[in-house]
């Protein structure tokens, strides 16, 4: 599992990637009362704007973390927002890209480096 | 998602300050003072919480202001100076909305007024209490003494079990009515109550004095109805609850009548009335009552998931033509379980169930212009 400073979560399995938000962002964020996935077979370019993420008080964005094809998007979050609260890093993911390069990868944090970062 | 960087060293503290900190709530920057968002519950219950059973808040970033003359009449005549409302008539005991006008007929803040006896007692917004006591000061003195209360906390108790929560504490208090005033001893202190909150909610709103405060705050939370609200929850509850928030949905450039204010306006001060007049900005609102404004204010419920934020431009078409207003609150309500909003359109498309479009990241959205509040008001008439 690899982290972002955006409290992405990226789970790695062949060439596919599956992402999600911290829980660290989730509790930030509070009560998630609204998301807007992208499409599948989008494809996107790391730090493309492709979620949209609103708690009761804000809304906030996802970037793409890496290069690549969004191959399955997570539509029970869109029915229940609130999953994104109770199961942040579990069944509350959010989109799967199929790597265009996985290099881009090695930019980001492991675990620990992660739970640095948040302090 | 960037973590909060504000200096908070420059912030003032309330006299609950502690105890928010103990109740583990999350502390943002409001109006210069350091104050809980939220606790541990989260927006979303807070806010249903509170219309279920009570919640508390701690207000005392307002200012609160003790206007005095040799005679209380002085007093309610110079303030109708300033606002365009029936101060004269508002009897011992009672207590009424109102705004400060500017000459343009725009409001400069709105507040509670209270008649106190021998003083009035007024609220008034902490994002502008520096400039509206200048003002005071400016216009009323020195006939009138204005004196800021700072060594007094203000707590809300919002909600439908709020009255049975506080007639623990002094069981008379169940027979105050919406907008009633009165000096009470609660949890040992002399507390100036009033029934009245911002919530939509039937409630209450307590001046106690700061040294009080946290044994006050501390007996109510001890009652199981009752949990901590932050500021986050008090802005859906009043959203929902069609009640305006000075900076948005009302300000220095929108007038009484565009706001849909008119109602605390007394015919006595208006046109034809025994005191027209003699407020800034008369003549303007007294032309809005007579003709219309171009633009109103109205509740706005968008037809998709997506909330509707303050700012939106709001379209009469799906594409082309230019925009015919804009939401100034938009959030989402967790008791009506869909995103709501307030704005201004033109009074032409202001009608109840007018769909409009509001444009969300370059996208226009459906909207239904609605009525306003979203939820039933609890006041106790």
């Amino acid at each position: 599992m690899k982290f972002t400073e955006e409290h992405e979560w990226l789970d790695v399995d062949g060439d596919v990637v599956t992402i999600g938000i911290t829980a660290h962002a989730a509790e930030q964020l509070g009560d998630v009362v609204f998301v807007e996935l992208p499409e599948v077979d989008t494809e996107v370019t790391k730090d493309d704007e492709i979620v949209v993420i609103e708690s009761v008080k804000a809304a906030s964005d996802i970037l793409a973390p890496i290069d690549g094809e969004i191959v399955e998007v997570n539509e029970a979050i869109v029915a229940e927002p609130g999953k994104v609260n109770d199961d942040p890093e579990g069944e509350a993911w959010f989109f799967k890209i199929k790597a265009a390069d996985l290099s881009q990868m090695d930019d980001y944090m492991d675990e620990a480096e992660y739970k640095d970062f948040i302090g | 998602m960037s973590d909060d960087q504000t200096d908070k060293t420059a912030l003032k503290k309330t006299p609950l300050y502690d105890l928010h900190v103990e109740l583990g709530a999350r502390m943002v920057p409001f109006a210069g003072y350091d104050m809980p968002v939220q606790y541990p519950l989260g927006v979303m219950k807070e806010h249903l919480h509170t219309r279920a059973k009570a919640g508390l808040f701690d207000v005392s970033h307002m200012g609160q202001v003790v206007l005095r003359a040799r005679d209380p009449d002085v007093a309610k005549t110079a303030l109708e100076r300033m606002v365009p409302v029936d101060v004269l008539g508002l009897g011992e005991g009672w207590q009424r909305y109102g705004f400060f006008t500017n000459e343009h007929g725009g409001i400069e803040d709105d507040l509670m007024i209270a008649n106190r006896g021998d003083h009035l007692f007024v609220v008034v917004n902490a994002a502008c209490k520096v400039a509206d006591i200048a003002a005071m000061r400016a216009a009323l003195e020195p006939e009138v003494t204005v004196k800021e209360i700072t060594n007094r906390a203000l707590i809300a108790l919002q909600g439908p079990a709020a009255e049975a929560v506080l007639a623990e504490h002094y069981p008379a208090i169940a027979e105050m009515k919406f907008m009633d005033v009165e000096t009470l001893p609660i949890a040992g202190a002399e507390c100036w109550v009033s029934r009245s909150g911002y919530t939509g909610e039937d409630g209450f709103e307590i001046s106690v004095p700061a040294s009080a405060a946290l044994d006050l705050a501390r007996a109510l939370l001890a009652h199981e109805d009752v949990e901590p609200i932050g500021l986050g929850a008090r802005d859906s509850l009043r959203l929902e609850g069609g009640l305006c928030l000075y900076g948005h949905d009302i300000d220095a450039e929108t007038t009484p009548v565009a706001a849909g204010l008119t109602w605390a306006m007394q015919k006595v001060r208006r046109a034809g009335g025994d005191r027209e007049g003699g407020f800034p900005g008369a003549a303007e609102i007294f032309s809005d009552l007579a003709e219309g404004c171009a633009q109103k204010r109205v509740g706005l419920l968008p037809e998709g998931r997506a909330p509707m934020r303050d700012g939106t431009e709001l379209f009469a078409d799906a594409e082309g033509s230019a925009a015919i207003g804009k939401i100034t609150s938009g959030s989402f309500g967790p008791t009506v379980g869909g995103p709501v909003a307030m704005g201004y359109v033109s009074t032409a498309l202001a009608a109840e169930g007018t769909l409009l479009y509001g444009e969300v990241r370059g996208k226009r959205l459906p909207v239904r212009v609605a009525k306003l509040p979203f939820v039933k008001q609890g006041f106790k008439r």
